[in-house]
């Protein structure tokens, strides 16, 4: 079914093995066992050492968190970072619009609801 | 490169970047899609926090004046949500076998995709109606309609994904997925894949961020 | 899924004809001719929308309609043009041209593209059924929340709405996906991006705007439905929600849309100023740039539609500079379009007459754009009259009079006739004179302090002379157009004898039989230059021979398929079940039709 030209791009470029794959499964499950324990600690507030360093920056880890396994599905179960520039700009780009509305959209409302709440008619 | 450019050009698989028309489909399908649960996600974000009363996702709540613990139950989600990523492992080895024409790796692979995939959205089933029975109904509160609507949005995508896997499970099964045509499992794939991704930033958006 | 290229059967040989070949065709060029038909129509209906309006404009305190129908009429009046008209008139262009200035035999996915076109047709006719039970939507064409409420519009009118679109957004989203993908890879061999030609470099920035922009309103649409069918809050107040939240997600989607309007005709103009000037294009690289930058940061204007909700000093002065800022590619491009003109040995063919006068209208509607991007002025000019004259500048000045000229310039290609030149005059000046006599005096009156959406005035504010003349510019343009429809038809009737290439064209469609066969090109192009045809002319001489019609032997061309219509059924019917609440047997129904269209289609003989 495909023609040459579309399986040499393939060829050309290594695949990930069996055991890159299992690797990136594993690492996948312990970022999220590590996603969970954070939100542990700090709502149990315990370990309560761990819990004080840790809540002021959270969210910020979770995210980073997230971002790392979103790479990593993208990159290697995704095929991106074998695949070649077009369809990872393709993904990239809108994902940064994406995050650009998210930010935006909150960033307004934050200002609308808490910033200047008298602007909003609804107060 | 020129002439055989030129021989190629009626060759019906023929494209200016070599990937195939269909693979760019779904990759382009995938951005747009981006923007979709972009403005879902968006808009779960702008209320957090703004109810007043009524069922809450990380503090206890009043219920008839009977105090209520919070809605969301971390450690079911987080089963799911640890099958749904090996979904996607397996898939990636259902394709492997597909490439390289190993039937029985395909098959089971897929199978395994699958059962993940059902366990999934039989997980959310389940905590939808458990929640409704803890009194979040869709229309209770901001945080039960716009909890509901992103988490069944991207449940009705996971359905739809399911849909795909298993007819093209049936198309394996009739011996009629052999190596040239592995494309067709590359898109449901990605297509599963990205499903996937979106629910990487959902738990933590919804589920364990305050 | 089968392949979409499939072994030619002697049954295509010659082109077949009756309605069930066009029931089935997955052939672009037909596909074109269907959205353009179909779209003309629809703008004819949105044309008479607008004169009632302006009929019950021309007189103060009139009660030709009442404020109910008045709302419904210049809600659907919006929605038809825009979604109805201009979209799928682009689409017209971009069906039938795309592939052929790219040398392909057709778009990468034809049964897809017929499924567009389809879904286009029934969602435009569900939108209007509403009509026929007397409740047309009513809340504007941006359906602002919370008047678009259950609350406050218990009828069904919104939900013709809502559900309209989402299906017309399904058709726009599956037409985009296309033509990114035809134009990313089926560009004939050797043509690298920056020698495409610019209606197809702008049509592609244009399809990038729909796939991201189209979902933002999907999902606005969505909640506004599910508040009106289930009772959630998300648009009402007293449950939490909040209307402006509707606005910015209609509005992140509605400035992104404008330049999905505008852009295609930006392409159309910039094939025809070229070839009526005989230079190239000016400034081509800046033209691509340009084009890509006003797209990008069009993302980043929306809510100068807002500057009157008290978002604060931050948010108005962030989007009011924006905004400015895009004022900057908009008139690079107007420099350039001028400086291929300057020196060229001008010849005024009608088409050129419209390229011509776009360039002047779309002047005069960018100048009024800019004003309202200050907020301070803004306040003033929001709500009146003159946003009105705006975006009718920019719309039809721009919009429609390319859309035009591209009819008179491709007409002998899609049909193999010539359209009279003389009527064509007549109708270029007779559109001018009435336009500008429609919509100029509304910076005026806007000024003046009339306000949008009212059905009525008083007696007392002086507006009735300016409105007045506005009716009489309406029906000159009215006139206009039935002298537009009359050429079509006195020309119809000749026997389709057109050359190939009436106007020395620079692009590839001009090498091709006029109308063309159905395999496009006998054999696939090679390229290396911009204006590929000007070159292979140059090449040759200075001209090349008349092609002949040849037998397509050997050519595979795709085969005809009934289940893209079966699958554009299956999602009306699917969201159709969404008016006046939601019907469960219909969804049941409508889904059921779509996993049979969706799963013949996939499995399909081949």
């Amino acid at each position: 079914m495909h023609a040459s030209a579309t399986h040499a791009g393939d060829h050309a470029h290594e695949h990930p093995t069996w055991q890159t794959y299992t690797k990136i499964a594993l690492i996948l499950f312990a970022l999220t066992a590590l996603e969970v324990w954070s939100y542990d600690i700090v709502h149990r507030h315990s370990p309560a050492a761990l819990a004080v360093a840790l809540e002021p920056i959270v969210v910020e880890v979770l995210l980073l968190l997230s971002a790392v396994k979103f790479a990593l599905v993208a990159m290697f179960y995704m095929h991106l970072k074998s695949d070649g520039k077009l369809l990872a700009s393709i993904f990239s780009f809108s994902l940064l619009l994406a995050a650009v509305i998210v930010v935006g959209l909150m960033i307004i409302f934050s200002y609308l609801y808490h910033v200047h709440p008298t602007l909003n008619p609804l107060k | 490169m020129a002439d055989t450019a030129h021989a190629h050009a009626d060759d019906h698989h023929y494209t200016a970047t070599g990937i195939d028309n269909r693979k760019l489909a779904i990759w382009t399908f995938i951005g747009s899609e981006c923007m979709f649960f972009a403005s879902l996600i968006g808009t779960y974000l702008v209320y957090k926090g703004r109810d007043v009363s009524g069922p809450m996702p990380h503090s206890t709540w009043l219920l008839k004046g009977v105090e209520q613990e919070q809605m969301l139950e971390i450690p079911l989600v987080t089963f799911g949500t640890a099958l749904l990523l090996f979904s996607s492992f397996f898939v990636v080895l259902a394709l492997n076998g597909a490439q390289r024409g190993n039937r029985k790796q395909l098959l089971g692979w897929l199978c395994a995709t699958i059962f993940c995939g059902m366990f999934f959205v039989g997980m959310q089933v389940f905590e939808f109606t458990h929640f409704a029975h803890r009194g979040m109904g869709y229309t209770t509160n901001l945080f039960s309609s716009t909890f509901y609507t992103l988490t069944g949005f991207h449940g009705t995508h996971v359905t739809i994904g399911l849909i795909w896997l298993l007819s093209v499970l049936a198309v394996a099964l009739r011996g009629k997925l052999p190596p040239e045509k592995s494309l067709n499992l590359e898109m449901a794939a990605l297509y599963w894949h990205f499903v996937d991704v979106v629910w990487i930033v959902i738990f933590p958006v919804v589920y364990l961020i305050r | 899924m089968a392949t979409t290229a499939i072994e030619q059967t002697p049954a295509h040989s010659v082109e077949a004809t009756g309605l069930w070949s066009w029931i089935t065709t997955v052939d672009h060029k037909r596909i074109g001719i269907l959205y353009g038909a179909t779209a003309f129509l629809f703008f004819l209906l949105g044309g008479i929308e607008a004169l009632v309006i302006r009929l019950q404009l021309a007189q103060p305190n009139s009660t030709l309609v009442s404020p109910d129908t008045y709302n419904q009429l210049f809600t659907m009046h919006g929605t038809t043009m825009i979604f109805l008209g201009v979209m799928p008139l682009s689409a017209m262009y971009f069906n039938f041209l795309i592939p052929l200035q790219l040398g392909a035999r057709d778009v990468a996915f034809p049964r897809l593209n017929a499924f567009s076109y389809w879904v286009f047709l029934l969602g435009g006719l569900l939108i209007n059924v509403s009509w026929l039970f007397g409740a047309a939507p009513n809340g504007g064409w941006f359906g602002y929340a919370n008047l678009t409420t259950k609350q406050f519009s218990p009828g069904m009118n919104i939900d013709f709405w809502t559900v309209g679109l989402q299906i017309l957004g399904v058709a726009s989203l599956a037409a985009a996906v296309n033509f990114f993908v035809t134009t990313v890879n089926l560009r004939a061999p050797g043509m690298k991006m920056m020698q495409m030609p610019m209606f197809v470099w702008m049509s592609f920035i244009t399809q990038i705007l729909l796939l991201l922009s189209f979902p933002i309103i999907t999902v606005a649409l969505v909640l506004l439905m599910i508040d009106r069918t289930f009772g959630t809050h998300f648009f009402v107040p007293s449950g939490g929600g909040d209307p402006i939240l509707w606005q910015h997600l209609f509005w992140l989607f509605g400035h992104p849309e404008v330049y999905i309007l505008i852009l295609p005709s930006f392409g159309i103009v910039s094939e025809i100023l070229p070839v009526f000037s005989r230079k190239p294009l000016f400034g081509y690289a800046a033209m691509v740039f340009s084009g890509v930058f006003i797209a990008f940061v069009g993302f980043g204007v929306w809510a100068h539609h807002m500057f009157a909700t008290g978002m604060g000093p931050f948010a108005d002065a962030f989007f009011s500079l924006a905004t400015m800022i895009i004022a900057i590619p908009t008139g690079v491009k107007i420099f350039n379009w001028i400086g291929t003109m300057w020196g060229g040995r001008i010849e005024f063919k009608t088409a050129m007459l419209f390229a011509i006068g776009f360039l002047g209208m779309f002047i005069m509607g960018g100048l009024s754009g800019v004003m309202h991007a200050s907020p301070p002025a803004d306040l003033q000019q929001t709500d009146t009259y003159f946003i009105v004259a705006h975006f009718h500048y920019v719309l039809f000045g721009g919009a429609i009079f390319a859309l035009t000229g591209g009819a008179y310039y491709w007409w002998p290609k899609m049909f193999g006739r010539m359209l009279d030149e003389s009527l064509g005059k007549v109708h270029f000046w007779l559109m001018m004179i009435g336009f500008n006599l429609t919509f100029f005096p509304m910076h005026i009156l806007g000024l003046n302090g009339m306000p949008r959406r009212v059905y009525t005035y008083s007696e007392e504010s002086n507006f009735k002379l300016l409105n007045q003349l506005e009716t009489l510019g309406s029906l000159i343009l009215a006139v206009s157009f039935l002298v537009f429809m009359y050429n079509i038809w006195k020309t119809w009737r000749i026997k389709a004898t057109a050359p190939a290439d009436p106007w020395n064209g620079a692009t590839l469609e001009w090498s091709i039989p006029s109308p063309p066969q159905v395999f496009n090109f006998p054999a696939l192009p090679q390229v290396s230059t911009r204006d590929a045809l000007w070159e292979m002319k140059r090449a040759a001489g200075g001209s090349v021979p008349e092609p002949q019609r040849v037998s397509g032997k050997g050519i595979h061309m795709p085969n005809p398929s009934f289940y893209p219509l079966v699958a554009a059924i299956g999602v009306t019917v699917t969201l159709g079940g969404f008016i006046g609440g939601s019907h469960l047997p219909v969804h049941i129904a409508g889904v059921a039709i779509l996993l049979f269209g969706v799963y013949s289609w996939a499995f399909e003989p081949a």
